[in-house]
């Protein structure tokens, strides 16, 4: 976790370096899209050898859903009154 | 949003060559995930370093701009815990940190997946994923119905990049530098949340 966190902090600082250089942003971009696809293969491999995490499949989808629902409607809710209370009265449309 | 669905084809393409064997020993044996892992933190620290428009929000902006970050941990939280007590298996501490990955599912999964259980790595893993689909795919209906920052509450991490488009779309680029500035401060705050909850 730490080390996650240090190799952040480290990437902030180059991209603060190399701010000029704004065209290194879609390449970027693109990387970042392919190391995910990567990444999200290995995190397929390490579940399809786990056979116990393999069997619960369906019960850990049910329950990722249910905590998404709760998770984004609470954000959605108390969103609608942050932007009530602070943020629409300054808006021009 | 094909996007997101070609991630999800990758997993599974994973999961099938992990169940069947079809990779060479090494590979089945070591999770090479963790490298992956901080290869992508570091292209997407230097995305962060190198953005122009939210060091000028931060700049230029009212402090209420802090609000927004703010409620979308809050309102995550909330709805999170009132879930957690339907669901007798999940702690209301795992829920919490499930839903501090705020749609990052790559990072919060792995990391969840090494502190805690493998388990609810995975359930963060799918948590987190559809919350960036239904962004996605809801954004109009928030944005109509629940005012302008709510698609990019619901977002969460993800606002500052994928779902960015999507929320301008409906939103307007006003709020579209909200968007970013708010998906950069939870994509920062993801890996603290996260350890903190679970090892506090």
């Amino acid at each position: 976790m730490f080390n996650v966190i240090m190799i952040m902090t480290a990437g902030i600082l180059v991209g603060v370096l190399i701010r000029k250089r704004q065209r290194i942003l879609k390449p970027l971009d693109l990387s970042i899209n392919l190391v995910i696809y990567f990444l999200l293969f290995f995190l397929g491999v390490a579940v399809g050898t786990n056979e116990a995490i393999v069997a619960n499949m369906g019960t850990y989808g049910v329950k990722a859903l249910l905590l998404t629902v709760g998770g984004v409607a609470g954000s959605v809710a108390v969103a609608f009154f942050t932007y009530k209370m602070f943020f629409k009265k300054d808006d021009h449309n | 949003m094909k996007n997101s669905l070609l991630i999800i084809v990758f997993f599974i393409i994973g999961v099938i060559a992990g169940f069947f064997s079809l990779l060479p020993e090494a590979v089945l044996e070591n999770d090479l995930s963790i490298y992956v892992l901080y290869i992508l933190m570091f292209l997407v620290g230097i995305g962060i370093g190198a953005n122009r428009s939210a060091l000028d929000v931060i700049r230029r902006a009212r402090v209420k701009i802090f609000l927004v970050p703010l409620t979308v941990i809050a309102g995550t939280f909330i709805g999170v815990i009132i879930i957690s007590f339907f669901i007798s298996e999940i702690s209301v501490r795992d829920s919490l940190a499930v839903g501090s990955g705020f749609g990052y599912y790559s990072l919060s999964s792995i990391l969840i997946g090494q502190i805690k259980s493998e388990a609810l790595g995975v359930i963060a893993l799918i948590s987190n994923i559809i919350r960036e689909i239904i962004t996605l795919l809801l954004t109009p209906v928030f944005a109509h119905y629940f005012g302008k920052l709510s698609p990019i509450a619901a977002g969460g991490a993800t606002s500052m990049d994928v779902t960015l488009p999507v929320i301008t779309r409906y939103v307007g680029s006003e709020y579209a530098i909200i968007s970013v500035f708010s998906g950069i401060v939870l994509t920062i705050l993801v890996p603290f949340l996260v350890t903190f909850i679970l090892t506090v």
